[in-house]
């Protein structure tokens, strides 16, 4: 069966065809525009570590490490804010890794389905949203004043537990849930309790996981300025601080270097803050590389 | 989770040969369990802690500004046009407006950068992207959100000032102003929009993608006109679970939008944030019990109250387009 095909006129192919191509740029411009908003961003964050690197590089030197903050910019150095940072993440893990894993233990192993441990959980997802800054404020209150710790390296510790926590239960939750039903199963079969079984099967095949998620939380804690400076943190110690002298004034390294950029001389401003920005970067990807390593090196698999 | 050891004993049938049973069916209650019973209280506990963060956290805000309250009338708080903080009650004024206004603006200008961005980012990622340049693309995007705020605020004060000044001008762009804050808060904003919406595009089901080629649809049309307005509730709830992080921001405008509170609606105008006030009052250490420190908690609960307006908008958002597939 023959089917007759429509008369075209020259002008008509010739409009269609035109029609077509600008069709095609169309598409051909939605997608590049697309690609460019992609690319911004991207390109704002490759803009901002050049910037930061070619202000800073020049500055860091061991006696940029080693020094205590001066009054000067050329002898200040972040040996304070450095210990104190390195303290913080110390007491901080101490704090918030038991308490986050025991947390996700309970809500994904123990907890009854009632209408308390729904709140809970609409609570912790809560809680991701509340503004660091607000946070320092309950720890003012609480830890600083109400349980008399003063502005001290633990209450600055306890702040960011409180702040992380949320995160660490998530990812806690989230490597529990990845453990097969069948190691649950086998071990309540061969009679061990609840607890046996989490504590001797579940916990150690979710512990990478938990790793991950809780050095990936630490990172984002020690890049915290705003709840430690609520908390009290101090700009310019000259001493160093250790996690066992807890009950001391504490110095932090975004606290320092928000101080330098406070400053109005170019030497703070400029030379000193990117310098001790390049040095809270390089523990940031050290820890980073950390957690990679943490979930590559232990994760198991079924 | 606990079992009943004691069925399998005495669900036997009592008719079977064999062994002689125990008259009494086997029970573990009780003897090695009084442990556990306090582990799970411990369990517990560390779960509770995040009802305690929570509960804390509105007790703190809500009783010192309180205090607050007995002073300054809520009145007066809402509708005074200035704030002077520093002065006690007879010489200060006490008027959130210009707080309010300094951080509705920043928050203005971070979504006019972040949204674009982010949502231009979502469809790319979601729809065009080759899957290899998207393992690639995605964690370069994310590492922005890592990047600490105190760095952030370093940027936006010492490039993204001295670039807006040398284009408008030195003498409209002051030194600490609200446009290059809210720039680079609009940078930061950029992964937490275009992670949550690229979800909510890549959960669109493909089936409405294909019928929509099926009609002779371009791969732009289906893009707009299909599978945008399908995943439309995730991209609000992207959208304002961004703006909820712009207004709790602090250290990008404390370091750059300046300590001025003003009623202003130039973006290259000095202002002052509601963080910013809570971190340039506790600076000062304003003495505790001082109307300056209450008035920290005051505008605090504020801040509090406007971010978990926010959340819960952004889950119940979230909840209706988890239920349309």
């Amino acid at each position: 069966m023959a089917v007759s095909t429509p008369r075209r006129t020259v002008h008509d192919t010739l409009a269609g065809l035109e029609r077509g191509r600008r069709r095609k740029l169309k598409e051909r411009a939605f997608a590049t525009v697309l690609f460019t908003l992609t690319a911004v961003a991207i390109l704002v964050l490759a803009l901002l570590v050049v910037d930061i690197v070619l202000d800073g590089f020049t500055r860091i030197n061991v006696d940029f490490l080693t020094r205590y903050a001066s009054r000067t910019a050329e002898n200040t150095g972040i040996r304070a804010g450095l210990t104190g940072t390195l303290s913080l993440m110390v007491l901080t893990a101490l704090v918030a890794f038991p308490v986050g894993v025991g947390a996700a233990i309970y809500l994904e192993e123990f907890a009854p389905d009632n209408r308390f441990t729904r709140l809970m959980e609409a609570n912790i997802s809560n809680l991701a949203g509340v503004p660091s800054v607000v946070y320092g404020l309950l720890g003012v209150a609480v830890f600083v004043y109400a349980l008399n710790l003063g502005r001290s390296l633990l209450a600055g510790a306890l702040t960011l537990a409180l702040l992380i926590l949320p995160v660490i239960i998530v990812a806690g939750r989230e490597s529990i849930r990845a453990v097969p039903l069948a190691i649950r199963d086998g071990g309540l079969a061969l009679g061990a309790t609840p607890w046996q079984v989490s504590y001797r099967q579940i916990l150690p095949s979710a512990l990478p996981g938990m790793l991950t998620g809780t050095i990936l939380a630490l990172s984002r804690a020690i890049g915290e300025t705003a709840p430690i400076l609520v908390v009290g943190a101090v700009f310019s110690r000259r001493a160093d601080n250790e996690p066992w002298y807890f009950m001391e004034a504490f110095a932090a390294l975004p606290v320092q270097i928000y101080n330098f950029v406070s400053r109005p001389q170019e030497g703070f401003k400029i030379d000193a803050a990117s310098a001790g920005i390049l040095v809270l970067m390089a523990v940031l990807l050290i820890m980073n590389s950390a957690a990679i390593v943490a979930r590559n090196r232990f994760s198991r698999r079924y | 989770m606990h079992s009943e050891p004691q069925t399998s004993a005495a669900g036997m049938p009592a008719a079977a040969a064999g062994p002689e049973l125990p008259s009494q069916p086997l029970s573990l209650a009780g003897r090695t369990r009084r442990g556990e019973r306090v582990i799970l209280g411990l369990l517990w506990l560390c779960a509770a802690v995040s009802i305690f963060t929570t509960v804390g956290i509105v007790l703190v805000l809500f009783v010192d500004a309180s205090d607050f309250f007995r002073d300054v009338s809520i009145w007066k708080f809402f509708t005074d046009t200035a704030w002077r903080p520093f002065g006690g009650v007879e010489q200060g004024r006490f008027g959130v407006l210009p707080l309010v206004n300094g951080t509705l603006l920043v928050t203005a200008i971070a979504m006019m950068v972040a949204v674009p961005l982010g949502l231009g980012s979502a469809i790319y990622l979601s729809e065009y992207a080759a899957p290899r340049a998207r393992r690639v693309l995605k964690p370069v995007l994310e590492l922005l959100a890592g990047v600490p705020t105190v760095v952030l605020g370093y940027f936006a004060l010492t490039f993204m000032t001295p670039v807006l000044r040398a284009i408008f001008g030195t003498s409209t762009v002051q030194i600490f102003n609200a446009a290059s804050a809210g720039i680079v808060m609009g940078i930061m904003i950029v992964p937490t929009i275009a992670s949550l919406s690229e979800d909510a595009l890549s959960a669109v089901p493909q089936g409405l993608r294909e019928s929509a080629y099926g009609l002779g649809g371009t791969k732009r049309q289906v893009a707009i006109r299909v599978v945008t307005p399908a995943a439309l509730s995730g991209i609000v709830a992207a959208v304002i679970l961004g703006m909820g992080r712009a207004i709790g921001e602090t250290m990008i405008v404390a370091i750059a939008a300046g300590n001025l509170p003003k009623l202003t609606a130039n973006p290259f105008d000095q202002i002052q944030t509601m963080t910013a006030y809570i971190v340039q009052a506790v600076g000062g250490e304003a003495a505790r019990g001082s109307l300056t420190y209450e008035s920290i908690f005051a505008v605090g609960a504020l801040l509090f109250l406007m971010t978990f307006a926010l959340n819960v908008l952004a889950q119940r958002f979230v909840r209706r387009y988890r239920e349309v597939y």
